[in-house]
């Protein structure tokens, strides 16, 4: 134990002036759509015209999920550095801090959903890609051991573009080594994992706790895989077909069990809690 | 002819040069009878000393050469040297035999042991059927059907890492390459008998780890273990070419570097030049350090195995943090 010190830290209610850009109206990413940003909100920032989801950030992601005022969050104080001593990743991490009112890419924490206690962890895209470097890892690895230690069920809403964070080198990989093997520990005692996979999972988070739940929910149209499209189109020299890595192809293809709006992702998580309850 | 004639990196052409120099006096000697001992013998220090010099000071970028030298022993030549006997084994029975990673059981002294690793190829064409070492998730699975067959069996595994990355590739991600890796890693974390992992040349990334993950984790002098490649690194970060030597030393990829960051166990020495330079002799420090390493693990209780494995991931770069308070 040492480093981690649970704190009763009621989540704030979640400032719309962070994820929600100036102005009345947003511009659909997708379709063009010029949509009213109070009926954005109320869509839990889905355009209403074609359904594509907008980035959320992991406040507002608890906030959806979870029962309200529910979340008690685990505060590390093991934070950020630059291990590597890597050019300029300070800044970045400055910079990442201030555009998203966290202090790193993931927030973990147990609260409850439907009445159900479950361990929870949501990691934030918009903090350096949602990229899992050694505090990443570590908190993952934390609230995957609260878990089994407390025999709640875990859930993970990943939001991790890059996956493993380039900056601290191979620590960084070594971070995938380590939440695998919290999480086998895990479910080899018994415990029940649902990921929940949102826009975009990629890398070093598909390719070690992102692509391993129990169940596998995903948000319609988010980017899951293993390579980025880039990568793979300089590759293999040849157009990507449509829809390729996107959650509706992952589950023609039998790698996850469910695409679920965001609308109906806590109703689903409910469901499932329900079903499979010890 | 020697290997590395086939094949010169840039900087060792300054040593090239010198030999041929030294060659072409020689022949003079044979041929007219010109006396140039003293001329010969001059050079043939300067070469020394060149070579000295050069290779006691690579720089992470060469050490990258190295690691990716097309002469560098590979996985099945290490095999055929190290072990005794050995078998090859195939496939994973869901979809392939992936060429990229081989498999198979193998026997030295006393000791029998289980042993994967990436498979580059020797020529072009070998190249193209093992896919330059980089491997579909049938590669991952296939190592994993072995895994389990070591457990069974009690048997401990040897893992040789050399890729440059899970490969890329439309099937490979419908077939769900990150879903083959990470189940990889969760394997490996439980698995009850002793892994030593040795990375033979590159250690590309979440290709890398996928039969990476074990109790001790060995490194040739000159090989590699990166995130990312210093040419993506460079892309990303500096949208720039001409940065990858720059960014071969910021990502801390050397033995030396990942033995300081306590990432590593230990550094397996290359001869001087690099392994490709005396392959029996670099497969024959490989065996050693691989029977010392069985030796100290074969004792151990599975439970304190699998704990302590947990544990070293876990404390991997702590000292490197901060610590609030």
């Amino acid at each position: 134990m040492g480093w981690l010190e649970k704190t009763y830290n009621r989540i704030k209610k979640v400032k719309k002036k962070i994820d929600v850009p100036d102005g009345l109206w947003t511009k659909c990413a997708n379709c063009s759509e010029i949509v009213y940003n109070k009926t954005l909100d109320e869509n839990l920032r889905v355009c209403p015209k074609c359904n594509y989801h907008f980035y959320i950030g992991a406040c507002y992601r608890i906030d959806i999920t979870l029962d309200k005022d529910s979340f008690f969050q685990y505060n590390s104080t093991f934070n950020s550095s630059n291990p590597l001593n890597f050019p300029e990743y300070e800044e970045k991490l400055k910079k990442a801090e201030k555009s998203t009112n966290l202090d790193e890419a993931a927030l973990i924490g147990e609260g409850k959903i439907g009445g159900r206690e479950v361990a929870i962890t949501v990691t934030d895209f918009g903090f350096m890609g949602g990229s899992m470097g050694l505090v990443v890892g570590e908190r993952i690895a934390t609230v995957v051991d609260k878990a089994l230690e407390k025999h709640l069920p875990l859930i993970i809403i990943s939001g991790s573009g890059g996956g493993a964070r380039m900056q601290e080198g191979v620590l960084s990989l070594m971070q995938m080594a380590k939440v695998s093997a919290s999480l086998a520990e895990f479910k080899t005692k018994g415990g029940l994992y649902i990921s929940v996979l949102t826009h975009p999972t990629m890398g070093g988070a598909m390719a070690s706790f992102a692509s391993r739940g129990d169940i596998i929910i995903a948000e319609p149209g988010a980017l899951l895989g293993f390579a980025g499209p880039r990568v793979i189109k300089q590759t293999i020299k040849q157009q990507i077909p449509k829809g390729f890595q996107r959650s509706e192809s992952l589950l023609k293809h039998g790698m996850i069990d469910l695409v679920v709006d965001r609308n109906n992702i806590r109703s689903t998580l409910i469901k499932i809690l329900d079903f499979l309850k010890k | 002819m020697d290997q590395r004639n086939r094949y010169t990196l840039d900087f060792e052409k300054p040593l090239i040069e010198l030999e041929n120099k030294i060659q072409e006096l020689m022949g003079l000697t044979e041929k007219e009878g010109i006396d140039v001992k003293e001329e010969i013998k001059h050079l043939e220090m300067r070469l020394k000393n060149l070579e000295q010099k050069i290779f006691l000071n690579l720089t992470p970028w060469q050490r990258v050469q190295l690691a990716r030298h097309p002469a560098r022993p590979k996985t099945l030549t290490l095999i055929d040297l190290i072990f005794d006997e050995w078998l090859e084994l195939h496939g994973d029975r869901l979809f392939s035999d992936d060429q990229a990673i081989v498999t198979g059981l193998g026997k030295m002294n006393e000791h029998r042991v289980v042993w994967m690793g990436h498979q580059k190829g020797e020529s072009i064409k070998e190249n193209l059927s093992r896919n330059f070492g980089m491997a579909h998730p049938e590669g991952y699975r296939k190592a994993k059907r072995l895994m389990n067959l070591a457990e069974k069996c009690s048997l401990p595994v040897v893992s040789f890492i050399d890729t440059p990355g899970a490969y890329p590739g439309i099937e490979a991600e419908q077939r769900g390459q990150a879903e083959a890796i990470a189940a990889n890693l969760e394997k490996m974390s439980q698995l009850k008998v002793p892994i030593i992992v040795i990375i033979i040349g590159e250690g590309g990334s979440g290709g890398a780890l996928g039969i990476g993950v074990g109790d001790k984790l060995l490194m040739l002098e000159n090989a590699v273990y990166s995130v990312i490649s210093p040419e993506g690194c460079a892309a990303i970060l500096w949208d720039d070419q001409n940065k990858i030597e720059e960014a071969a030393s910021a990502l801390k990829l050397t033995a030396n570097d990942l033995l300081k960051l306590d990432i590593i166990d230990g550094i397996i020495p290359e001869p001087q030049g690099g392994a490709q330079r005396d392959v029996g002799k670099t497969a024959n420090n490989i065996k050693k350090a691989i029977l010392r390493e069985l030796e100290a693990l074969r004792t151990m209780p599975v439970e304190e195995l699998i704990l302590r494995r947990k544990i070293g991931y876990r404390q991997m770069g702590k000292t490197r943090g901060e610590e609030n308070g």
